[in-house]
């Protein structure tokens, strides 16, 4: 059996427990030095953390460089907002076969989220995925384009302007989600879980038929395997995860528009990914903090903040292989 | 086991595989010998699916076979080693079988379990490892390996796909000699428990270890029989193994 005992493993869970701490203590320490937006930034942070490991999850260890990941985002975030836009118009979002009402309750918004994402992505990756590289990237992002346009051309939601949200998902009457310390907390236990979630997969032997097909799918082949299925699988639980980071992100603006799935938005997220280091699922989380703070710090100073980020994600990926979680956590052996 | 009906394959006006019969008797070691450029790997290509063929027909335990993708022909038993090793450089020698393991056993929609703890897997690699002589290296990420770890690893993965028939490509290339005669003696040992079809170079491990040789020469075969009818033939001297002493 490999034991998990070595040095580099060691360090990388002495970094997660620190970094959960931090986590978990910023509301308290934000409230201590009298700056309570950072509450409201870190919870972007976590939101956006949560596509970029759902992304890495394909983009790391599938080697699918999947340039239309905000459209499952939006997706997700469109589920939360045409819902709510029904319970504020009073109208059904549907009549026939069944009638079905619009809802703001966040165990029936949030679930519904990640399943659109996933049936997206299951429609998405099935045709994609008969293609690599190049052309893997150009279909994810002709289908996110589409997507994009589609939203713009949601007339009855608002279109280009998209929805302003007057309420935000239910929880029951003990959570809060008006409450920002509330929902960063929301928003960190659902990262938090998922990250475990894909760390279980990725070393399941699901995974590990997923990561061979990255290293040298002709092999797992030859070998006997058809990694289509487990790389289309990975795809849609992908999809899954940043379509219920969509739904927490428009709780967070209270707001859903068509720019959420912008190439723009979906080459961040590649950005965030590589920036905080791939196929590690806690570096991405990095990255998201990484690219947000760098955007909330220099942007005060110019609107060209990009020109900073240009250099230092240069550096980044010509130094660190593993990004910015590879300093941190040490080159931990990649065959775990 | 395996048998070649009329094969044949061409690439633009080069015919690499000419009209190609082969029957590989079940536990023979059939060996295929022949000079740079003859067609080896084109016609092992073939056969184990990833080519396939303008003519003719590849039949496995008497089915046809020619039209099977590859990852259904090495479900089917038929396990192939590359001339160019092609291990999965990051993971560990011990992961590397135990995904071949994992690709025989065929349960991979497993999403919770820890592979790399599952005793279905790794016990069956532990005992593929040791076969070929790797076991005391099982924790070592293979692009830390040799060159000849490698190969011996290659021969592991094959093993650990529970073949009934192994393709194996040049296992020798680019061995020392202490390596090689490492390597004579695993095959010597695989030998009569598998059906092997071998491509190989180095003439004394072939001469040394075949019960049958075929001599390829151009794509097409130019004699066939056991090493010591392949050694006397005037036409194998004359084509091909004129310059070498055997």
């Amino acid at each position: 059996m490999l034991e998990r005992t070595n040095e580099g493993n060691k360090r990388e869970t002495a970094a997660v427990l620190i970094g959960l701490a931090l986590l978990v203590a910023l509301p308290f320490l934000a409230d201590a030095i009298g700056k309570g937006f950072y509450v409201t930034l870190f919870t972007r942070i976590l939101i956006l953390g949560l596509a970029a490991v759902s992304l890495d999850l394909i983009l790391g260890y599938g080697g699918m460089v999947s340039f239309g990941h905000a459209a499952f985002v939006g997706i997700g975030a469109y589920v939360v907002g045409i819902l709510s836009w029904h319970v504020f118009d009073g109208s059904p979002l549907m009549t026939w076969p069944v009638v079905i009402e619009g809802t703001e309750n966040g165990f029936v918004v949030w679930p519904l989220a990640a399943l659109m994402g996933a049936l997206f992505a299951l429609a998405i990756g099935a045709i994609s995925l008969r293609t690599t590289g190049i052309s893997f990237i150009m279909i994810t992002l002709a289908f996110a384009q589409m997507l994009f346009y589609l939203a713009i051309g949601l007339r009855t939601y608002g279109g280009e302007d998209g929805i302003a949200l007057y309420n935000k998902s239910g929880l029951g009457s003990s959570i809060d989600l008006f409450d920002k310390t509330t929902f960063y907390y929301v928003c960190l236990a659902i990262l938090v879980v998922f990250v475990w979630l894909c760390r279980r997969l990725t070393r399941s032997r699901f995974g590990m038929v997923v990561r061979g097909a990255r290293i040298n799918e002709r092999r797992m082949r030859a070998l006997g395997f058809s990694p289509y299925r487990h790389k289309l699988t990975a795809f849609v639980i992908s999809g899954a995860g940043a379509g219920l980071s969509g739904a927490l992100l428009a709780n967070a603006a209270e707001f859903v528009g068509p720019a959420y799935m912008s190439w723009q938005r979906s080459g961040e997220l590649i950005v965030m990914v590589v920036l905080g280091g791939m196929g590690t699922l806690f570096g991405p989380v990095v990255g998201a903090a990484a690219f947000l703070l760098l955007e909330e710090g220099l942007a005060d100073l110019t609107e060209h903040w990009q020109i900073v980020l240009g250099p230092v994600l240069l550096f980044v990926v010509v130094f660190a292989r593993r990004g910015i979680w590879g300093w941190i956590a040490g080159p931990a052996r990649e065959d775990r | 086991m395996l048998e070649t009906r009329d094969l044949y394959k061409r690439f633009g006006g080069l015919v690499a595989t000419n009209h190609v019969s082969l029957s590989i008797e079940a536990g023979e070691l059939h060996a295929i010998i022949g000079p740079n450029g003859a067609g080896k790997t084109t016609l092992i290509a073939q056969l184990a699916g990833e080519l396939r063929p303008d003519g003719g027909a590849v039949l496995f335990d008497g089915r046809d076979v020619t039209a099977l993708p590859v990852q259904h022909r090495a479900a089917a038993g038929l396990a192939r080693s590359f001339q160019i090793t092609s291990v999965f450089p990051p993971f560990t020698a011990l992961a590397n079988v135990a995904l071949a393991v994992q690709a025989h056993a065929g349960h991979s929609f497993r999403f919770w379990r820890d592979a790399a703890r599952d005793g279905r897997l790794t016990g069956p690699a532990r005992q593929a490892l040791d076969l070929v002589g790797l076991g005391p290296r099982a924790d070592v990420p293979a692009e830390l390996l040799s060159h000849g770890e490698r190969r011996q690893l290659e021969i592991a993965m094959a093993l650990a796909t529970g073949p009934r028939m192994l393709l194996l490509d040049e296992p020798m290339a680019g061995m020392g000699p202490a390596e090689g005669a490492g390597m004579v003696e695993l095959l010597r040992k695989l030998k009569g428990h598998y059906t092997i079809l071998l491509v190989e170079h180095d003439m004394d491990a072939v001469f040394a270890l075949a019960d049958w040789i075929t001599v390829l020469v151009n794509g097409a075969v130019i004699a066939t029989g056991t090493p010591d009818e392949i050694r006397s033939d005037p036409e194998v001297r004359r084509a091909y193994l004129g310059e070498e002493t055997v």
